[in-house]
């Protein structure tokens, strides 16, 4: 059901982990939805330099968290906060219509983290940490197996 | 070299026994006459049918007659409970089950719900069992139904059907058991356990998919399922699926014999996986009851990870395995069993049910575990959720 590209992204996840200094961290999901991913980013003269991810959840938010971040790195904030789902899904051969909320969660993840960013450069304190469910929970249908 | 591929799904469906099939295939282009016919070839065809009911009957300790094959056991819990809801609607419109049924049980009962019926759907405990006080409990004067799985799909929890049914006999309601996981696993027999109707499917016990059975006690007002011909005393009509249902007589009959020897294998399967994965893997729990479960039944929740993401990695060294989380599901929920036994949504999504199956061995349970506990460690590396 998933692409090559998703299996490989899957199965050899990039840029596992968290980075110790980080100068941005988010956090989205909730256990309730099923999938949860933390993102850490270092940024240099507002470029992504590093990027870093760990996450609670199935095939697809594997795949779309190591592909988010693969997506990130080099690039400025301006183009970070513009990549969507779905370029995160075009650039992992797509996935699976039920499995394209799971990749809502990037998106989310990366905002958070840029978000935390700004507020840490405007000297605000405190962590960035979110429970929404980037899945939109009420659009999907509950489907079922036996 | 050859890539391993180690089955241990077998509550999802068997593979198709090779004596089952050599006695299905002459049905196909031989055999292929008509049941409802009066010449040779449709009359071998009925003899087949009947030879099958007869197996059927054997197995469950009921009459021939008292056997209508199905589509499946999805089909026979439906016309189980539809039929006998809507036969009995002047009676009462009260159905109690429980909040584990499978899905066939379930949503034919929130069908009903808004058709006028109404449904008790009695909780379970953390091991998955109701109590027969439970059952007694919800009774009510317009109560017409009780069922009650036999054995659950996912956790294996065995319930105290004959206790239950003894229930429903003094109350004079009628009893239900979706016996689908249960039928060829472990002994059942609708006389002396007083069941009045019992769904049972061919897939579940080393038979093909897509046809089933359904016990209805002589006596008990039903209504037909399926309008049309006479096949089935014209309560399930449409040609009969000859193969499938002489697959299921030879299927059946299988499983009964030497059931107390296979299960006692299967037994010993599941309490080494039970004990090794508990011994080596931090951070578990063992999913329902510890001894009233299916003898082939494991369920497994591991802290910090997602189901279906273990069940890819699982997949990548030849391990096919089933999970409740809601990854797997399509849904958004991890498996309402699950959820009933109490567990919360993350310990939920986190399940593992390994099943076993006739050809499984000892050695299946060491491949298991030299791969299974470092695929956890490498989730949970990866999971924010687990701090050292
Ligand atoms: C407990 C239970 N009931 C009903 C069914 C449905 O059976 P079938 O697949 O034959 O429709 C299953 C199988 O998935 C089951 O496990
Ligand atoms: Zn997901």
């Amino acid at each position: 059901m998933y692409s090559e590209k998703v299996m490989d992204h899957f199965m050899n996840p990039r840029n596992v982990g968290e980075i110790e200094d980080a100068d941005g961290v988010g956090q989205v999901g909730n256990p309730k939805c099923g999938d949860i991913m933390k993102m850490s980013l270092k940024i240099e003269n507002n470029i992504i330099v590093d990027a870093k991810f760990k996450t609670f959840g199935c095939g697809a938010a594997v795949a779309t968290s190591s592909m988010a971040t693969e997506l990130i790195k080099g690039k400025t904030i301006e183009e970070a906060l513009a990549i969507t789902n779905k370029a995160v899904a075009d650039a992992l051969d797509g996935l699976p219509p039920v499995k394209m909320h799971c990749s809502n969660l990037a998106e989310e993840a990366i905002k958070a983290a840029l978000e935390d960013y700004m507020r840490k450069k405007n000297g605000e304190t405190g962590d960035n940490k979110t429970t929404s469910c980037g899945r939109r929970c009420e659009d999907i249908e509950h489907l079922h197996k036996d | 070299m050859d890539k391993k591929f180690i089955y241990l799904d077998h509550a999802a469906t068997t593979f198709v026994k090779p004596e089952v099939l050599e006695a299905m295939l002459p049905f196909f282009n031989e055999k292929y006459g008509n049941p409802s016919t009066i010449y040779s070839i449709g009359r071998e065809s009925k003899k087949a049918i009947d030879e099958a009911r007869d197996k059927v009957a054997l197995a469950i300790g009921s009459q021939a007659n008292e056997i209508f094959f199905t589509g499946s056991g999805t089909e026979a819990d439906n016309w189980a409970i539809k039929g006998v809801a809507y036969a009995n609607r002047a009676r009462g419109n009260h159905i109690i089950t429980t909040a584990i049924e499978h899905h066939a049980v379930l949503h034919t009962c929130q069908y009903l719900e808004s058709d006028g019926f109404e449904v008790t759907y009695l909780p379970v405990d953390e091991y998955g069992l109701v109590t027969p006080e439970q059952v007694r409990d919800a009774v009510k004067p317009n109560t017409i139904l009780v069922s009650i799985m036999f054995a659950n799909n996912e956790i294996g929890t065995v319930q105290p059907i004959e206790e239950i049914a003894k229930i429903t006999k003094e109350k004079g309601i009628y009893f239900h058991t979706d016996a689908v996981q249960a039928i060829g696993n472990i002994p059942i027999n609708v006389e002396k356990m007083g069941i009045d109707l019992l769904s049972m499917s061919a897939h579940k016990f080393y038979g093909p998919k897509g046809v089933g059975a359904l016990y209805v006690r002589k006596g008990v007002k039903i209504t037909s399922f399926i309008h049309g011909g006479a096949q089935e005393k014209g309560r399930r009509a449409s040609t009969e699926n000859v193969a499938g249902i002489v697959g299921l007589g030879k299927a059946i009959e299988i499983a009964t014999n030497n059931m107390e020897a296979k299960n006692k294998k299967l037994i010993e399967l599941r309490d080494k996986a039970i004990k090794e994965v508990m011994e080596k893997v931090p951070y578990v729990r063992l999913n329902g009851h510890p001894t009233k479960r299916l003898p082939g039944n494991v369920n497994f929740s591991f802290e910090f990870i997602e189901g279906e993401s273990l069940l890819l990695m699982l997949d990548m060294v030849g391990i096919a395995a089933s999970s409740g989380s809601a990854c797997t599901s399509g849904s958004l929920d991890p498996s309402h069993v699950l959820l009933a036994i109490g567990l919360p949504h993350e310990i939920a999504h986190g399940s593992l049910r390994l099943t076993f199956g006739e050809d499984n061995t000892n050695e299946d349970i060491d491949y298991l575990m030299q791969k299974l506990p470092p695929i956890v460690e490498r989730l949970r590396q990866m999971s924010p959720l687990y701090v050292k």
